[in-house]
């Protein structure tokens, strides 16, 4: 099923929660509200015509000059064979939207990283530590406006150039 | 190495310190730890080609029976403090190797947010095994390499009682 039909099987479903699709690019996508991300994913997974089973990756893009961190969902039906990605905006200063963990177990792990390295928080997440980074560790990496630290715990982030 | 000079009645004539240290290095028991792909070459090391057994050199599986901590792979901050425990753990007198180019520097990843640059930032360190990863043959040496540097220790004059100086 291509994106065309997909976007308009979830435009029909869900009205205004699905915004406008993007079929010209290589990786055709569907932007979605945010707060109805699980809901979508539910429809997507359990639609005997659509039957998005697998989460292949979710990651999470810093637009800092827009202001919002975007989340993008790639998913695939072994059943049909089929791609499509979802793409979900939140805002910046408080990224927060509710988990898939209960739609797709994979996504547990990628929220984490997710959680981890740009700051989002996901709602109904059963876990939601660090996954990369340090317990303690202060400020996420990924972030476009991320300074690293001089030092963790006493040990030195800076390393003089050895070609000097 | 005057062990060897042996009288008829199969005496051997030695100085003390020379007995600890080859006591030592002929049985310097690593502890089993990988961080990365150095790690598969550490474990061909171990293996029948490259045999580490041959000078006395079997891994361990607690830091407290380890004698050696070969840190092969890259190390992240998140495991730069567990290093630090699992050294800690040892007891003295312990050796490090820092194997490959990630332990010895970050490598690759030196500039990446989440990579300690270099294990010696955490441990100090006895031998540094360039390399990436090194060759099982390549480790062996260090692995030699230490032996000469415990050989040279100085365990039984007096004001050097505390362990020597590391590098």
């Amino acid at each position: 099923m291509d994106a065309a039909t997909i976007h308009a099987r979830l435009k029909a479903r869900f009205d205004a929660a699905v915004g406008d699709c993007d079929d010209q690019a290589k990786d055709p996508s569907i932007a979605v509200v945010a707060a109805s991300i699980p809901d979508v994913g539910l429809f997507l997974r359990d639609d005997p015509e659509l039957r998005f089973d697998a989460l292949m990756n979710q990651t999470g893009v810093d637009y800092k000059a827009k202001g919002l961190i975007q989340l993008v969902y790639h998913l695939y039906s072994y059943t049909h064979r089929h791609t499509i990605v979802l793409k979900a905006d939140v805002p910046r200063d408080a990224p927060g939207l509710p988990s898939v963990e209960r739609v797709w177990r994979a996504a547990e792990w990628l929220e984490r990283e997710i959680y981890d390295l740009l700051g989002v928080t996901f709602a109904g997440h059963p876990d939601l530590r660090r996954l990369l980074m340090p317990e303690d560790w202060i400020g996420y990496p990924l972030r476009k406006d991320f300074v690293e630290p001089e030092e963790y715990h006493g040990i030195s982030t800076r390393r003089e150039s050895l070609l000097r | 190495m005057s062990l060897l000079n042996s009288m008829p009645e199969m005496v051997l004539t030695t100085k003390a310190d020379e007995v600890l240290n080859w006591t030592r290095k002929s049985s310097m028991w690593w502890l089993l730890f990988g961080l990365a792909c150095c790690a598969i070459e550490l474990m061909q090391t171990q293996g029948p080609r490259a045999d580490c057994d041959r000078f006395g050199a079997v891994p361990r599986a607690a830091p407290r029976q380890s004698d050696l901590m070969i840190v092969a792979g890259t190390l992240t901050l998140k495991m730069a403090l567990r290093t630090k425990v699992l050294y800690d753990q040892m007891p003295e007198p312990r050796y490090v190797i820092s194997m490959g180019s990630c332990s010895n520097c970050g490598g690759l990843f030196q500039l990446a947010y989440s990579v300690c640059d270099g294990v010696d930032k955490v441990i100090p360190v006895d031998v540094y095994v360039p390399g990436c990863p090194p060759r099982p043959e390549a480790l062996t040496e260090g692995i030699l390499k230490l032996q000469e540097k415990v050989m040279r220790e100085k365990w039984l004059v007096r004001g050097a009682a505390a362990a020597p100086a590391q590098a």
